[in-house]
């Protein structure tokens, strides 16, 4: 059952996989931008948390503990974007640019010396029986424990955002902060707590790329995809489930132009290897057309800093 | 408990003394880091910041200072133009590789011919290209209501591929015995981009750095265009009642900042780089957004800070060779500089105030 050389199961297999990091990544600045915060360090904390999860599971031969070094090194790198644009009140843009290009300055320094290494390995979660099965197999049974993760998180931000009183409270943040500060809640410290989950999770993301999909050190290893995670979070419209949607689609894409590479096509490789970019332009254009103004969807404080005058 | 309390209007004094104190912090807190790096602090803020100007090997160093600011300044005035407007264009570094594509790609056209207006046409076709390339977000923008800097941003990766393509393709030298990258400029005198003054490293591009800098301060201060450009970035709804298309204004500023961003790149390439190589380009676009917040948004304040960011690049280079520090090191205190910018600002708008009692 191959299409010119591409087996359809591989293919969502893979893409589910391949997805991860951005999907983590965009699910984490899903929950910053509905706080009203816009976080353009995406990219900076991702490839932070690659190093800092490829660091501490080289170190310590855990994968699981690299994950969480990924998760808290992108955590400490976001609280310097939520020092300034929550304490000194920053320009977001700027601040997250500037993030952007502190973390890839950092992770390229620190990186010195692991390249070439080979981070301790992270086996499928379900026994071989069931990943064995045809089709249902490779597709729902054989990965690793951070894909179901990453499934998991994308029901339970849907949940936490759309049902719970904390979800609410972010969302009254991210829409209008000076009714959430009348209304007696901490605006900028709610803000810097999403903040640093964000980061959390975009470190996350940055470390799947480190730990499993690369896996080794490489400078640069992120090469845009926290770029790609913030247009798929506009791609979203700011909804869990669609950030899956477009995560996988994304991963889709890149699985389907590299097995192109591979199969030799003949379309030549440097207009494959672009098409990912070309793709989210363009689904960019998609989605922001025809919804001009205040209907599309994005929290009405966002970007917007708050100073408490009262 | 200290308290911050909103300005009335905006500390003069602390508009202008933001730069320098951000400066002194970010050498503080570089030098705690190279100290953590084992290396000696005062040697390495040396190296970096004196040497180059006054150092012994100074009489070289001060030529590459204008070398490396040259760019930085004609890309910033750029983003510096749509900054102020509230217009953020971040694919510079896409606009400068597109430049030097095109520009090059005209020169090395009609190789070997030698006329005197091979170099003027290959400075528009620079200039087109990057126009081009910025003109992709900025339509997108106005006529699909599309994020700029997320697409300005994608482009600067396919900008990076289509420069892969041209170094070990359509630009490949013939004679270049199979290795990546273009002829050499520096053998093709009518494309070249020659110094003009060697001990000063100034060449056609420090010029055209210089000249816009003072052309963007008067289109700022003296003209309708530079007036409309502020308004809209100050007050959005006011802008909207003077009669400020945000159309126009928002194709204005992506290319003026694409065009210079292009020329910057086909100055390089026919200049100090020489060649179409897969990396000549050195991350000058995204270094610039930095140069152009320090010099606060301000064409002439972006001048100075055009040259002291050229003075951490090239007394980098020196604390590399000379001390061993790795150049990442160089790049992190760039981005170190920014935060302390950013950080320090805020005494621009916000005051500290002691919390006394209860209110």
């Amino acid at each position: 059952m191959d299409f010119g050389g591409i087996n359809p199961v591989i293919l969502i297999a893979t893409l589910m996989a391949s997805a991860v990091p951005i999907l983590l990544a965009a699910l984490g600045e899903t929950v910053v931008e509905r706080a009203g915060v816009l976080n353009l360090g995406v990219e900076g904390m991702m490839v932070i948390g690659a190093l800092g999860g490829f660091i501490v599971a080289v170190h310590s031969g855990s994968p699981l503990l690299g994950f969480l070094g990924g998760a808290v090194a992108g955590a400490l790198l976001s609280l310097i974007f939520a020092a300034l644009t929550q304490v000194f009140l920053a320009n977001q843009v700027a601040t997250g640019l500037a993030l952007t290009l502190f973390g890839l300055g950092v992770s390229s320094l620190g990186g010195q010396g692991y390249n070439g290494i080979k981070p301790p390995a992270t086996g499928q979660l379900l026994p071989d029986a069931l990943a064995k099965l045809p089709v249902v197999g490779p597709i729902v049974f054989g990965h690793d424990w951070v894909v179901y993760f990453s499934i998991f998180m994308t029901a339970a931000l849907w949940w936490v955002l759309k049902a719970t009183r904390i979800g609410l409270i972010i969302r009254a943040v991210g829409e209008s902060h000076e009714a959430a500060h009348a209304l007696g809640y901490k605006v900028n410290r709610i803000r810097l707590m999403c903040i640093a989950f964000g980061g959390a999770m975009a470190g996350i993301g940055g470390a799947y790329l480190s730990l499993i999909r690369v896996p080794q050190w490489v400078d640069g290893i992120t090469a845009g995809a926290g770029w790609i995670a913030l247009a798929i979070v506009v791609f979203a419209s700011w909804k869990p489930w669609r950030v899956l949607l477009g995560a996988w689609l994304f991963g889709g894409i890149t699985v389907l132009q590299l097995n192109l590479q591979v199969a030799g096509s003949g379309i030549p490789v440097e207009y494959l290897s672009m098409a990912p970019y070309l793709i989210t332009i363009l689904v960019l254009v998609i989605m922001s057309a025809g919804r001009r103004g205040k209907a599309n969807g994005a929290p009405a404080s966002l970007g917007q800093n708050f100073h408490a005058s009262r | 408990m200290l308290r911050l309390e909103k300005r009335p209007t905006p500390s003069r004094f602390w508009l202008y003394a933001t730069p320098p104190v951000a400066v002194i912090l970010t050498m503080v807190a570089g030098g705690i880091l190279f100290a953590t790096m084992g290396k000696n602090p005062f040697e390495v803020i040396r190296t970096i910041f004196w040497d180059p100007l006054f150092g012994p090997f100074a009489f070289y160093l001060r030529g590459q200072l204008l070398v490396k600011a040259g760019p930085l300044i004609l890309i910033a005035i750029g983003l510096a133009l749509g900054f102020r407007a509230g217009i953020w264009n971040i694919g510079a570094e896409g606009q400068y590789i597109m430049g030097a594509i095109f520009g090059a790609s005209v020169g090395l056209a009609v190789f070997p011919t030698e006329s005197r207006w091979i170099f003027p046409v290959m400075i528009l076709a620079g200039a087109f290209g990057g126009w081009l390339w910025a003109m992709i977000p900025a339509i997108l923008k106005t006529k699909f209501n599309t994020n700029e800097i997320l697409v300005s941003l994608m482009l600067v990766y396919v900008a990076q591929t289509i420069l892969a393509k041209a170094a070990t393709g359509f630009l490949k030298n013939p004679e270049g015995m199979g290795f990546p990258g273009s002829r050499n400029f520096s053998g093709y005198p009518a494309a070249q981009n020659a110094y003009l003054y060697e001990p000063l490293g100034l060449h056609w591009g420090g010029v055209a750095a210089l000249v816009t800098a003072v052309l963007a301060y008067v289109l700022l201060t003296r003209h309708q265009a530079g007036f409309q450009i502020r308004l809209a970035g100050q007050a959005p709804r006011a802008a909207r009642f003077h009669g400020v298309n945000p159309v126009r204004l928002v194709v204005l500023c992506m290319g003026i900042s694409g065009a210079l961003a292009g020329l910057a790149g086909l100055f390089e390439v026919a200049g100090p780089a020489g060649q179409i190589t897969i990396d000549f380009n050195t991350g000058y676009g995204f270094t610039a957004i930095i140069v152009a917040f320090l010099g606060r948004l301000n064409p002439l304040g972006i001048v100075l800070a055009g040259f002291l960011m050229a003075l951490t690049y090239v007394g980098g280079e020196m604390a590399a060779t000379s001390l061993g520090l790795p150049t990442a090191a160089i790049q992190v205190f760039q981005g170190m500089l920014l935060f302390f910018l950013l950080a320090v600002d805020v005494l621009t708008n916000y005051r500290f105030r002691l919390a006394v009692g209860a209110h």
